[in-house]
């Protein structure tokens, strides 16, 4: 099909991890802006502002971040199953790491509606928008790679798909999943975390 | 292909073939350059006469907001992705890029950015912001018609399209190149065109943050940008030098790159510090990150923080002196030929050090704050933008027009369109330098006779005539050759790289025999043991797979540009959600086309 490359890595494999770089310079904005939005917010003395500390949820969220790590296990076996062409390993865990993506989903669904009642919308203050396009691009990355590996695992029910020969999409499928899921370490870390810190 | 002109421009909009993409990143970017110019030369009308009434107030804003938007985005970037399309697999003597169809679809968004971004034009809702786009004056209060959000979304698909770009270039030239052409071996025009994509991908992330973040403001009713709410205009700054510096150097790199190729061409001679041109681009993209605050010295960021990004920007001027004195020392006992590429590299070098210079000057805050938002600036910049990238280009326009079209241009021509430009550019530009220092703020529509400025700006405005009589002459020289101009010979230029050792223009799938390279400047080296006409026979008749074309890219293209005109229509109608139905159709059918592309197979099977 292509013909072997300089350095012998797949080009769409070496094309993710190109992309790799770019989002993280990506995230980093985000990042960067949500903390100085934390900060300033935390220099204005008014009672009305909701701060990150009001609506933080951690435990909850901690629980949908396992959920989400755990997700990264199952990618790892779903791949292992491919490679060794075990294509109901395969299938049972492509869709178990969709499945739970699509569990991290609904907890981020949760979370956003319960800020909104307690009164912290888009355009309450600069930290719930922040905080909302942060988490809100994060979700859309899992959103696509649930999207990803639904298509992954519903291709393997037709004929024109072949392990020997396709693991290879599924890896590039992976790196880009356990790379939304390492972000999603950092982001817990900043936004999560850092609430908890005196 | 028997049936007719139909046929011929289905095949156009299906190509995968990098080369007629190439093509295609040329014409639109001449055309836009035609759009650009004109918006110069109305500006420059404008400032003319003192108290001129030609086009004052916001029109005025709107022509230099769409004049910078357009040079930059629409003319020089893929003027530059025209020549990495063309050149870069014919250099690393590969067949293709790695990515065919998606190359084809970063040129049709490319098209739908430009069109998205004059249809405001036809809207009467020209964006006004200036292309660099300050909040707050890009935020609704104080701009609520739909001109920053025409910017912002195209501008957002501008970046889109070349970011997907940058990463099919970097893995081209990772990934795709020809046996034994190691990184070190790669001609330089390869190299700048690897560290620009690094920039790319790395930069245009920032903007399109910020640009999201804008339209937040402007549609969704945040407040980034808005100081009443907790916002900060310095925020915007920031983020967009961020991206806005690197991407100065995503302008100048390609175009070094084009002239450390024509320079040892015409000399006759190696490039003189092959490895230390590519460090010191290198450093120059490194650099490059670290000194976008010294886009706001009179900010007020502090001594402390001013001084940092001084000290940083003064370094650059350590590898772009690197890079001169190697180009000037690859001419020094040359034999030179003074052709039309040859004048227009030596231009660069003599152009661009005067922006350099300038720009050393303000690098240092106490100068710069007197400099500031003059027209001292103006002149700077476009000493680098048109002295230094549009040089640079049109001696690569020059230098590869017989390959790209199999014709040769007409030298004279040429050669005076040089003069007029070089003559031209330092009337302009030159005379911004002083009316700058007499104090003429930059991005007013007039000023008064007693300020005593009408003498400098009317040569300024000669000038910028000169130059379009010289891109004049350059169309007519591009129409003539391509009626009447002899035919090009595979290496009428007897060059160094790979691209010349096949016919002009190249065969579809470029090298009939995937060509092995043993050391830099291999072409001309086994021009000197086996002679060139050896070489040439390598494009012998073997039938090569290449990949098919795809509606795909195309189709992709025109449900991608529902969502922009679904979220334009939003702005003026707020409160109905239901308008932004008209984006998620267009990202449904977006999705769809992009996995029936992705089910698609490349090769004829």
């Amino acid at each position: 099909m292509t013909h072997e490359t300089t350095t012998g890595i797949d080009n769409r494999k070496m094309a993710l991890w190109v992309m790799i770089g770019s989002e993280c310079m990506l995230f980093g904005s985000l990042i960067i802006n949500y903390l100085i939005q934390v900060h300033q917010i935390a220099g204005v003395e008014n009672p009305d502002l909701i701060r990150p500390a009001q609506v933080i949820n951690v435990p909850v969220t901690s629980l949908s971040t396992f959920v989400l790590l755990m997700s990264s296990l199952a990618m790892v076996l779903s791949l292992n199953g491919l490679q060794h062409g075990d294509i109901a390993q395969f299938r049972k865990w492509c869709f178990g790491t969709a499945g739970l993506g699509a569990i991290f989903l609904g907890f981020q669904a949760y979370e956003f509606t319960e800020f909104y009642w307690e009164g912290l919308g888009l355009t309450a203050n600069n930290f719930g928008a922040a905080f909302f396009l942060l988490t809100g691009t994060h979700g859309a990355h899992v959103l696509v790679g649930v999207i990803w590996l639904l298509i992954m695992g519903g291709w393997s029910y037709r004929t024109s798909f072949q392990s020997e020969h396709h693991s290879i999409l599924l890896e590039v499928a992976g790196l880009y999943w356990h790379f939304v899921d390492v972000i999603w370490i950092i982001i817990f870390t900043v936004v999560y975390l850092f609430v908890l810190a005196p | 292909m028997t049936t007719g002109s139909k046929s011929i421009i289905l095949s156009w909009l299906t190509t995968a073939d990098h080369k007629r993409i190439g093509i295609m990143y040329m014409v639109t970017a001449l055309f836009f350059l035609v759009i650009g110019g004109g918006e110069a030369l109305l500006i420059r009308m404008q400032l003319f006469y003192p108290n001129n009434d030609l086009l004052v107030g916001m029109k005025f804003n709107a022509a230099f907001t769409m004049h910078g938007t357009t040079m930059i985005f629409l003319v020089v970037m893929p003027l530059n992705a025209a020549f990495f399309n063309y050149l870069i697999p014919l250099m690393i003597g590969a067949r293709d890029v790695a990515f065919p169809r998606l190359n084809a679809f970063t040129f049709w968004i490319f098209l739908l950015g430009g069109i998205l971004l004059h249809v405001s034009f036809f809207m009467g809702q020209t964006p006004a912001t200036g292309w660099f786009g300050y909040a707050n004056l890009s935020t609704k209060h104080f701009l609520p018609d739909m001109g920053a959000d025409f910017w912002g979304l195209s501008v957002q698909i501008l970046g889109l399209s070349t970011l997907i770009a940058s990463v099919n270039f970097f893995v081209t030239i990772i990934n795709m190149r020809a046996k034994g052409m190691s990184l070190f071996r790669m001609p330089l025009f390869v190299w700048t065109t690897l560290v620009t994509q690094l920039l790319i991908f790395l930069s245009f992330p920032v903007i399109t943050i910020a640009l999201l973040m804008l339209m937040f403001d402007r549609t969704f009713g945040t407040n980034f940008f808005n100081p009443d709410m907790g916002g900060n205009v310095v925020l915007w700054q920031h983020l967009f030098w961020v991206f806005g510096h690197p991407e100065v150097y995503i302008l100048i790199l390609p175009p070094m790159g084009i002239i450390s190729e024509v320079l040892p061409t015409f000399s006759k001679k190696p490039l003189f510090g092959y490895t230390v041109v590519i460090y010191s681009t290198c450093a120059l993209a490194l650099m490059g990150f670290t000194v976008w605050a010294h886009h706001m010295f009179t900010v007020g960021m502090g001594n402390w923080t001013n001084l940092v990004f001084s000290m940083a920007t003064m370094m650059i001027a350590v590898p772009t002196g690197v890079k001169i004195f190697n180009w000037l020392f690859t001419m020094w006992g040359g034999s030179i030929r003074f052709t039309s590429p040859m004048l227009y590299a030596m231009g660069f070098i003599l152009m661009f050090t005067i922006g350099g210079l300038t720009g050393v000057m303000h690098a240092s805050p106490p100068i710069d704050a007197q400099h500031q938002d003059s027209y001292f600036v103006v002149g700077h910049f476009h000493y680098v933008l048109i002295g230094g990238a549009i040089m640079g280009i049109m001696a690569g326009f020059h230098y590869w027009f017989p390959k790209m079209f199999g014709k040769m241009l007409s030298e004279p021509l040429a050669i005076t369109q040089f003069i007029l430009l070089t003559i031209g550019l330092n009337m302009t530009f030159m005379s911004m330098h002083f009316v700058g220092l007499e104090g003429m703020p930059r991005r007013v529509f007039t000023y008064s006779a007693e300020q005593g400025w009408t003498f400098w700006n009317q040569i300024a405005t000669y000038g910028a005539f000169v130059q379009g009589l010289g891109f004049l002459l350059f169309f007519y020289n591009i129409w003539r050759s391509l009626r009447y101009g002899e035919d090009a010979s595979a290496d009428p230029w007897d060059a160094r790289t790979l691209e010349w050792s096949i016919s002009s223009p190249p065969p579809e799938f470029n090298f009939a025999v995937e060509p092995i390279i043993e050391r830099t400047d291999d072409f001309w080296y086994k021009k000197q043991k086996i002679g060139a006409r050896a070489i040439e026979q390598l494009t012998g008749k073997e039938q090569v797979s290449v990949p098919k074309g795809s509606y795909y890219p195309f189709l992709a293209t025109l449900a991608l540009s529902l969502i922009p005109v679904g979220f334009l229509i939003f702005t003026q109608n707020q409160d109905q959600y239901s308008i932004l139905l008209i984006s998620a159709l267009g990202g449904g059918l977006l999705f769809y086309f992009l996995v029936k592309w992705a089910f698609e197979p490349l090769f004829e099977e």
